[in-house]
């Protein structure tokens, strides 16, 4: 009974321990990264126009290798931000296709001259049906996308050299040693 | 004079920046429109996230209006267009969160929580309604003591 007692008189300090754990540990999320509903899922089908020539680029073209799909656009100033990370990554061999998200291409060709183009190949999104498609809700955002074209991870934000090292290059890599091409030839 | 016509401009500025957040929609049948303005009603703007789509206006949320509009055209029923939501942008997207393992706590914790306190409630009452009388006895028992232990230092001295 005294047991219960003294059990009895410790719960609002438990809870109140419990509280705090919970809070702390939420404190220093960031409420506006949502999870995407659509990892491991494929890319959505898509045909759409590139923006530098009449090439019609679709989920088919972009499979047999491993990539990021980075969400750009000039009216995004956290695109400019990242920009060199991009152009830094595509030096190192990353293999990089750009969203061109709800943009004008004049402004977006002349926008990549200046900056310098880290892409394979530019996606020309005009009316942002294949962002609705992702679930992109802002740019700039980066999927890692496998050889297979399943979702592997959404990226919402800058990517910096830090967060590359650390969360998407070995997601990266993962998806490279598990694509069916690079298992072809090895 | 000058003052009024201040005024004047200050709401005619106020008026018109309400209307260019508003998309106008024209629909065929009455009950389409409804059916738009309730489904915006209770679809959640991903990037403002306070906000529903009918109150924003942020790029994404007419994106996403202009695509409600044009599954509601299309003939799609309510559970197929919310369903078409939540699987790009998640539950996060509805203000309804549909059942599933994952939400179980937020559709029955309230209940469970009603029906736990409920039982603590009913196990103090009934506890509480015991208490006394096991008190009761106590005391009787504890007053016989001190009376009797009275009685002696109080008698003896006088006899």
């Amino acid at each position: 009974m005294s047991d219960n007692k003294t059990f009895l008189y410790m719960l609002p300090l438990l809870i109140f321990f419990a509280l705090a754990v919970l809070l702390y540990s939420s404190l220093e999320k960031d409420p506006r990264l949502l999870p995407s509903a659509r990892l491991g899922q494929m890319l959505p089908e898509f045909s759409l126009s590139s923006l530098y020539s009449e090439e019609i680029i679709s989920d088919q073209s972009m499979m047999g290798e491993a990539s990021l799909v980075n969400v750009w656009a000039t009216w995004c100033p956290s695109c400019r931000v990242e920009h060199p990370v991009l152009n830094q990554l595509a030096e190192e061999g990353v293999v990089i296709y750009g969203l061109n998200y709800k943009d004008d291409p004049v402004e977006a060709r002349r926008y990549l001259e200046r900056l310098g183009n880290p892409y394979k190949k530019v996606i020309q999104d005009l009316s942002g049906d294949l962002g609705l498609d992702l679930g992109v809700y802002g740019a700039p955002e980066t999927y890692i996308v496998g050889a297979d074209g399943t979702i592997v991870y959404r990226h919402v934000g800058i990517v910096t050299l830090e967060n590359w090292r650390s969360i998407l290059l070995p997601l990266y890599q993962k998806a490279q040693i598990h694509s069916p091409a690079m298992e072809a030839i090895q | 004079m000058a003052r009024i016509s201040c005024m004047a401009f200050i709401f005619f500025m106020v008026s018109l920046s309400a209307r260019a957040s508003m998309e106008i929609y024209e629909f065929e049948k009455e009950e389409s429109k409804q059916r738009y303005q309730s489904l915006i009603a209770e679809l959640r703007c991903p990037k403002c996230q306070n906000q529903n789509l009918a109150d924003s206006s942020a790029e994404i949320a007419k994106d996403l209006k202009a695509r409600v509009y044009k599954l509601v055209n299309d003939g799609k029923s309510d559970a197929e267009i919310v369903s078409y939501l939540v699987d790009r942008y998640g539950d996060f997207v509805t203000y309804r969160p549909p059942l599933r393992p994952a939400t179980w706590l937020l559709w029955f914790g309230p209940f469970a929580l009603f029906f736990l306190v409920g039982l603590f409630l009913i196990w103090r009452t009934y506890r509480v309604n015991i208490a006394p009388e096991s008190d009761a006895e106590l005391d009787r028992e504890r007053l016989e003591k001190m009376l009797s232990r009275h009685s002696e230092k109080t008698t003896t001295p006088e006899d």
